[in-house]
């Protein structure tokens, strides 16, 4: 049988090395096979460079290389450009002409989840709904922070799923939203800007304790007179919350694919800042089955100070989800 | 969170007779982690040795066609994809002299999950010969 909660990698991980030309898109495969990530989620903006006039002949050639490498797809990552035009907003009309292309392409692809960006409204995406179904492809909002599960944003989608009692509409959760300690490689890079290590350390206490961001910030802008770098650290926080885990069970029926948001792994494979410690104990008590698909992000906090290596970043992130999953003695 | 990579400092060239330069070109790649569509590029501001040049100096090239940056602002069924080099050819009567230059280049992009204009920028000093 199965394991239900499996390990996947989303290409935006390798994003430094992809735009650099020093990996192909089968390097990645190759790679995330190689450490037992097998479920592949894709940019077709990024990975696709036909994107939106993919033919059936690139997606075989897409098959073929999963199939080399014993991958395969689990999530298409759709975006929205409601500012094509310099002059207006794309009409609600044209919004759902543009995601119901994206779905086709999806079904096309044999891919069943889509992350839908979080701002698409979710009146657009109750018309595009009869369009998923048909497709049998789950749109899937992206909880991104600062967003959380509870917020209201979020549950105006889940009142139209359950409303509409389907089955292909619900959330995708992005594990940012569970920042449990600010992220030593975001400290660092300020410190590198100019920002003073005692004040850096007042930020990451103040996160430490839960402080809520804006009384940070005016200390740190205001009071302590902070320069840029220290500024600009402190608004960060704005970015930084930390969800409650234990609302995972809750939640869990309205997803099935989740983006493994990560900002650096330690040596010894532990994650210094997304408390995944906690939330897979709870995604495996909610019975939850999907994809957790490893998303790094870490590169442009490092790449002023060193070559960026999103493999070996990648590669930890899978030694900890296989122990946090019991795939290890 | 590709800024420092969006000019390439290797890149630099004269354009136009050897003995008259009518301008300098150089490589550059979109500052995002996916393609766009041209229009939604709202500008690819250029300067040199501390001075903007003029918007309408500038052009872009990504091998399919040389296209204006206003006329960039229509251009709804052109990409530029990820990581794809393109060439920006910028009119500047003489080109670049020998020696030491600084180069900046800010891209603003229109990114529409972003609340403002999402702006990418470098600067790089160069040693043209």
């Amino acid at each position: 049988m199965k394991p239900k909660i499996q390990r996947g990698v989303s290409l935006y991980s390798f994003q430094e090395e992809m735009f650099l030309g020093q990996m192909n898109v089968e390097d990645c495969v190759s790679f995330a096979a190689s450490i037992g990530a097998k479920g592949i989620e894709i940019l077709p903006e990024q990975n696709m460079p036909s994107f939106p006039h993919v033919t059936d002949a690139e997606i075989a050639e897409w098959h073929a290389m999963l199939d080399r490498h014993g991958c395969h797809f689990t999530c298409y990552d759709m975006f929205l450009d409601t500012k094509l035009r310099k002059n207006r907003l794309m009409t609600d009309d044209e919004q759902v002409a543009s995601i119901r292309r994206d779905l086709e392409l999806c079904n096309r692809l044999g891919i069943r989840n889509m992350r839908i960006l979080i701002f698409v409204r979710p009146d657009i995406l109750e018309r595009c709904v009869p369009y998923a179904e048909e497709l049998d492809v789950h749109m899937g909002v992206e909880v991104h922070a600062p967003w959380y599960l509870d917020h209201a944003w979020i549950l105006r989608t889940i009142e139209v799923a359950d409303r509409l009692n389907t089955r292909h509409l619900g959330i995708l959760p992005d594990m940012g939203i569970f920042m449990k300690h600010y992220p030593p490689e975001f400290r660092a890079r300020f410190e590198r800007e100019g920002a003073r290590p005692e004040i850096t350390q007042f930020i990451v206490d103040q996160h430490e304790e839960k402080v809520m961001c804006e009384y940070t910030i005016y200390e740190v802008a205001v009071k302590m007179q902070g320069n840029p770098a220290e500024v600009r650290m402190a608004e960060t926080l704005r970015h930084a919350p930390y969800a409650n885990p234990r609302r995972i069970g809750d939640f869990a029926p309205y997803f099935r694919h989740i983006q493994a948001k990560f900002y650096g792994m330690t040596e010894d494979c532990h994650d210094p800042s997304i408390a995944y410690d906690e939330v897979i104990p709870e995604l495996v008590k909610a019975g939850w089955q999907g994809t957790l698909s490893s998303e790094y992000e870490g590169n442009r906090w490092v790449q002023d100070a060193e070559d960026v290596d999103s493999r070996e970043q990648v590669r930890r992130q899978h030694v900890m989800f296989e122990r946090l999953l019991g795939e290890t003695a | 969170m590709f800024d420092k990579y969006i000019i390439d400092p290797d890149s630099f060239a004269n354009v136009g007779p050897e003995h008259a330069p009518t301008g300098f070109s150089f490589g550059t790649k979109l500052g995002y982690y996916r393609g766009l569509t041209l229009s939604m590029l709202e500008d690819l501001a250029v300067s040199l040795d501390g001075d903007d040049l003029p918007r309408d100096a500038i052009s872009f090239d990504d091998g399919n066609g040389r296209i204006g940056l206003d006329e960039m602002e229509t251009a709804y069924d052109r990409r530029w994809n990820f990581g794809a080099p393109a060439k920006l050819i910028v009119a500047y009567p003489g080109g670049l002299t020998a020696g030491k230059h600084t180069v900046s280049l800010r891209q603003q992009l229109r990114i529409s999950y972003m609340p403002f204009p999402s702006v990418r920028f470098t600067e790089k000093t160069i040693e043209f010969t």
